[in-house]
This record gives structure tokens, C-alpha cells and sequence, in this order.
């Protein structure tokens, strides 16, 4: 870009054929680049096309090896809402991430800003701790915390073993929202308390006004991990197929449909459907968070 | 005299209770996470430790059983081997390929300069596909009775593999799975590579290096410290590798929840078996929780070795505070 900027635009005199041969090679690399990327896209999106036209198919093309539906059956997906249960599963996926998000975002945010802006003994320890449960695959202590819902509070049958924990911060908002805080330059803060303001205030007042893309980030990442929660769901609700989630319960949809794949299929669009149009609101915030988890050399 | 010691006696004092207050601010301030840490991890680690060396089914109280639970799992459990093979497997190619395809459409998407939005678009969303929803579309996908890629395949005359019904094509089907979601990667590579410094390519180009030598003497060095960040937490994810493999085996093996049949852990022949799942099977499946803590404690050492990796200053995690 900038080569092309430099050079002296000399307007009316014919191309060298230096010129031209750098001109066709510029030409070459476009279309080159260009055509891996359509190729990269077709992999990237052809199959969410073939899930959405096999879910539109009728039951016995769907058996078929047609790509393309012959009759555009709509109604599949009437089908798929008229499921009992399924309108449960979506109420309860909404409670387990909406309630899970709200608690564990409000939770985390003075934890964050702790470790981020706090100077005390043991915060580089309690940093480390924050980031090896982050890293703590659920099944490390499953046993005792199945033991301990279940059998001590009888909670087993409901989503109340997952969202409760939420309340007492989750190690990855934390960290997501402490790498966010430090990006906010201390001189806000201090600016904040000469003016009298007390921590909580600073926080309330001057924080977390300007850490707003930081918890859209953190709130969207702690959303979508409830939505895709398949362990979860499957210790502490599978006896219960009135607490079960989407995630949960769409691998049961087919168990029920056998072999109709056209009705699978339209299940499995509605849920990534509102993922997806979820992502196409808050894109920006979600890159950023990404971008965040990521490091600097 | 007598005055100068009071003022800075009153002083020290003055200090040592700012020092309180502010401990005590601290301590409000973390205690939401210092109650999550001792309640959902310090207690049930201690407690995954001790319940490794009892028989406890759930039912009867727990007796102590010494190290059999141990002894059972590494020598006579016949799904464990098996499971760390798969996860070895993993490990070595697909975290391989998808740190080379990661970087790959990371260096794709910065080249792009037409409709650049709608390609990172496209390119990302197969990231945000829930994992059970994603895993059942590629089950359709790659089912070899009636599936798009094997009828593709057919047609063009190549032979169609088995996919997730074929112990050798399982985790070659899951790699691509695994590949096809590789938003998160690309967005850190892109990232990492809009971060060259541009001085350094045109000092380059100047020197005559070709396109390859500025990828290798100037791309690679500036982004070393992210391609060892994408190894390490790649390894951690494919040691933790639990939804897709499940799902794929479920869904290939026609086992389904609630039909009352029971499934065979890592169908097709154990090979899409992780660590994970073994907790879960010895766990609630077999109500042999020692033996379950048993794995999941080697779980967790695999776990918090590559972790501590992550927590070193080069190729790590930014931990450097103010």
C-alpha cells in the first residue's frame, strides 16, 4: 500500500514495462489470494447450508442422497417446536445462561478490579489460582461437587448446581475483565479519589462506565458457554428431562427421530440459530474479547 | 525531642491503620471468588484426593481401599490406556494442524483486501456453532449411508471413508471438526500479525528477501510468543477434549439418551475415548467414584503442568500487572 502511495503519480506517460510486469504480478497475487479465500469460505459454510436445506427436505428424501429439497417443507420446523419438551429445554437453557451471566458478571467485576488495580500481598498467588481454575477441566472435581449438590442439598433434577456457583465469580470473567482493567490508565482512578470518591465509588462511578466493551465481552463469552454446556446439564439434569437444555436435550431429538434427519436437522439450526444472530448484534464486542484472551509477547 | 517522637509515633500508627482499612477493602473485594475457590475448588480437590483412595459407590459409606483404586485404573481398567493414546493423538495432529491452519487463514484474511469484513465473518462463525449442534451437523455431514461429503466423494470417484463410524477415521473426522471452528485462532493470528511492526517488512523487502524469508525472518519472530500460546492452550484442550468425541460417538453408534440401551464408551472401538469421558463412565456410569477421582486427578496433573507453562513470561499469558 504505502509503496504505491510513494511513488510520484506521473499522469499521461505510458507504464514502463517494469511497471507493468509488477502490475501483473499485483494482478495475479489478487486473483491467488482471492480464490483461497472463496475456497476457505465454501469449507467454512457449506455445511451450515447442507444442515439448512437437509432440514427443509421431506422425511423420506432426507433419507436420500439429494442435496437440494425437492418440496420446501416449512413445517419441519413446526414440527421440531411441537416436540414436547422443546419449548421447556429453550426456557430453561435462557434461565441457566441469562440468570448465570447476570450473577457471575456482577460477582466477578470487584475480583477483577482487585487484582487489577490493588496493591496487596498474595495478589500474584491468587492471580495464578484465578488462572488454574480457568484451566480446570469441570470433570477434575466432579465427583465431590455431584456428591455435595445431590446428596447434601438434594438439588440433583434441577439447573440450580450450575447457575448457584455463578455467584461466587467465575475464574475466566475475571481474568477477561482483569486484562480489560488494565488497559484503563490509573490516572482516571487517582483523578477519582482526590475528587474524594472512595474505591467502591471509583469503581461504580469511573470503572465501569469505561469498562463497558470489556463486560459486553465478558457477558457474551459466559452466555454462549451456558448455551454450549453439554456436562454440565448432563450430571446434575439428565434424570429430569424438565430441567434438561438445549444443548442437552437436542442429542435425545434424535434418539426420538431415528433416522429423520430432516427434523434433526431442523433442531440443530435452532440452536445455532440464535447464537449466530446474537454474534451479528455485538460483533465488535465479541472480537475484542477474543483478541483479549490473547496474549502480549 | 519528646514531641518528634510523638508525631512520628502517631504517624506510624496513622499508617498502620490505613494499611488495615485498605487489607480490609482487599479482602471485600475478592471475597466473592475467595469464597468460590475454597467451596468449588479447595474443598472438592482435597476431597477428589481423598475419595481416590476409598471404595465409596455412592451407597455405602466409604472405606478405605489404599491404593487399589490406583492400581485398577493404570493396570486392569481396559478404557484408560486407550483414552491417553486417543488424547497423544490429538495432541500431535490435530493441535498441529489447527495451529498451521489457524495462522494460515490468520495470513489468508490479512492478505484479503476485498469485502475483507464478509470473509472474517464467514470464516468465524463455524467458531460460535455450539459444540453438540456442531458435532450432530458434521455426524450428518460425514454419516456414510446418506451424507453430503460421501455422496460428493462417490461422485467425483474417490473412496468414502467410514468417518465416525470407522476406528480409523473417528478423530481424522473429529480433526476436521475441530478444524472447521478455527475462529478463535484466527482472530489472535490476525491479530498478532496486524501487530508487525511494517518497518521491519520494508527494511526487508529492501534487502531483497522474498515473500518466504520475510515470513520466516520477520512474521515468525514477532509472532512466536502467540504460536506458543496456541500450542499450549491446544494442548490443554485437546486433554480436555469431552463434548464432540461424546457426541460423535452417541450419534455414529445410534445410542441414544433414554432408549434405555447402554453405550459403548468411544465408539467406534474406543477410539474417539478422552480422559473426561472416563470420569464420567467410572463415575455415574459404573458408581466407582475412587476410581473416577483416580482419573480425574491425572487429569488434572496433565492439566496444571501445561498451565504452569502457560504462566511463564515468554509465549505466556500477560500476567504483568500496573
Amino acid at each position: 500500500m504505502t509503496q504505491v502511495l510513494d511513488k510520484p503519480v506521473e499522469l499521461g506517460t505510458p507504464a514502463s514495462p517494469a511497471e507493468r510486469t509488477a502490475r501483473r504480478r499485483a494482478f495475479l497475487e489478487w486473483i491467488a489470494i482471492h480464490s483461497l479465500g472463496v475456497a476457505a469460505a465454501l469449507f467454512f459454510t457449506l455445511p451450515f447450508v447442507f444442515v439448512f436445506l437437509t432440514s427443509l427436505m421431506s422425511d423420506t428424501q432426507a433419507l436420500s442422497r439429494d442435496l437440494i429439497p425437492h418440496t420446501w417443507e416449512w413445517g419441519n420446523y413446526k414440527k421440531v417446536f411441537d416436540t414436547p419438551g422443546f419449548l421447556t429445554w429453550w426456557k430453561n437453557t435462557l434461565i441457566y445462561a441469562g440468570l448465570g451471566t447476570v450473577l457471575s458478571v456482577a460477582s466477578s467485576i470487584p475480583v477483577a478490579y482487585a487484582l487489577a488495580k490493588f496493591r496487596f500481598r498474595g495478589r500474584n498467588l491468587s492471580l495464578m489460582l484465578v488462572i488454574s481454575m480457568m484451566m480446570l477441566p469441570p470433570q477434575v472435581v466432579i465427583i465431590p461437587m455431584y456428591l455435595f449438590w445431590a446428596k447434601q442439598l438434594d438439588l440433583s433434577g434441577t439447573l440450580w448446581p450450575l447457575i448457584i456457583p455463578m455467584a461466587f465469580g467465575d475464574a475466566f470473567t475475571i481474568f477477561l475483565l482483569r486484562q480489560f482493567l488494565l488497559t484503563i490508565p490509573n490516572e482516571y482512578l487517582d483523578a477519582a479519589k482526590v475528587d474524594g470518591c472512595g474505591e467502591l465509588r471509583t469503581l461504580l462511578r469511573v470503572v465501569l462506565p469505561m469498562a463497558k466493551p470489556g463486560i459486553a465481552a465478558v457477558a457474551l463469552f459466559q452466555f454462549f458457554y451456558a448455551w454450549n454446556d453439554y456436562f454440565g446439564p448432563q450430571i446434575y439434569a439428565s434424570e429430569n428431562p424438565g430441567a434438561w437444555t438445549l444443548s442437552y436435550g437436542l442429542e435425545s431429538f434424535k434418539g426420538a427421530h431415528h433416522t429423520d434427519w430432516n427434523l434433526t436437522m431442523a433442531a440443530t439450526v435452532l440452536v445455532m440459530a440464535p447464537v449466530i444472530l446474537v454474534f451479528f448484534f455485538a460483533q465488535k464486542a465479541f472480537v475484542e474479547g477474543v483478541t483479549l484472551t490473547g496474549v502480549k509477547g | 525531642m519528646a514531641t518528634i517522637t510523638l508525631a512520628s509515633k502517631r504517624r506510624r500508627s496513622g499508617l498502620a491503620a490505613k494499611q488495615r482499612k485498605q487489607a480490609l477493602r482487599t479482602f471485600a473485594f475478592m471475597s466473592p471468588w475467595l469464597i468460590g475457590f475454597a467451596v468449588f475448588f479447595a474443598y472438592p480437590m482435597i476431597s477428589t484426593i481423598y475419595f481416590s483412595f476409598m471404595h465409596y459407590d455412592g451407597f455405602k459409606p466409604p472405606t478405605w481401599s489404599g491404593t487399589k483404586n490406583w492400581t485398577y485404573v493404570f493396570e486392569h481398567y481396559p478404557l484408560f490406556w486407550p483414552a491417553l493414546r486417543n488424547t497423544l493423538w490429538l495432541v500431535v495432529i490435530t493441535v498441529t494442524l489447527r495451529v498451521l491452519f489457524g495462522l494460515g487463514v490468520g495470513l489468508l484474511i490479512t492478505k484479503i483486501k476485498t469485502a475483507t469484513g464478509v470473509f472474517r465473518t464467514l470464516f468465524y462463525l463455524p467458531y460460535l456453532a455450539p459444540p453438540v449442534a456442531a458435532t450432530m451437523a458434521f455426524a450428518f455431514l460425514l454419516n456414510p449411508g446418506t451424507g453430503p461429503v460421501n455422496s460428493i466423494l462417490e461422485k467425483i470417484g474417490i473412496p468414502a471413508p467410514g468417518w465416525f463410524n470407522d476406528p480409523a477415521w473417528s478423530k481424522p473426522a473429529l480433526t476436521l471438526l475441530a478444524l472447521w471452528g478455527i475462529g478463535d485462532l484466527m482472530v489472535i493470528f490476525m491479530a498478532a500479525l496486524l501487530d508487525v511492526p511494517k518497518e521491519q517488512y520494508e527494511a526487508a523487502e529492501l534487502d531483497g528477501a522474498s515473500a518466504w524469508q520475510r515470513f520466516r525472518f520477520v512474521t515468525l519472530p514477532n509472532i512466536s510468543p502467540i504460536v506458543m500460546f496456541a500450542v499450549v492452550t491446544g494442548v490443554i484442550q485437546a486433554m480436555q477434549y469431552y463434548t464432540q468425541p461424546l457426541i460423535a460417538g452417541k450419534v455414529a453408534s445410534g445410542v441414544i439418551q433414554g432408549a434405555g440401551t447402554q453405550f459403548e464408551p468411544g465408539y467406534p472401538e474406543k477410539s474417539t475415548l478422552t480422559l473426561p469421558q472416563l470420569v464420567y463412565n467410572l463415575g455415574f456410569q459404573r458408581f466407582d467414584y475412587g476410581s473416577a477421582c483416580v482419573v480425574a486427578l491425572v487429569l488434572f496433573v496433565l492439566s496444571m503442568a501445561f498451565t504452569a507453562l502457560l504462566m511463564r513470561r515468554r509465549g505466556g499469558l500477560n500476567l504483568a500487572g500496573d
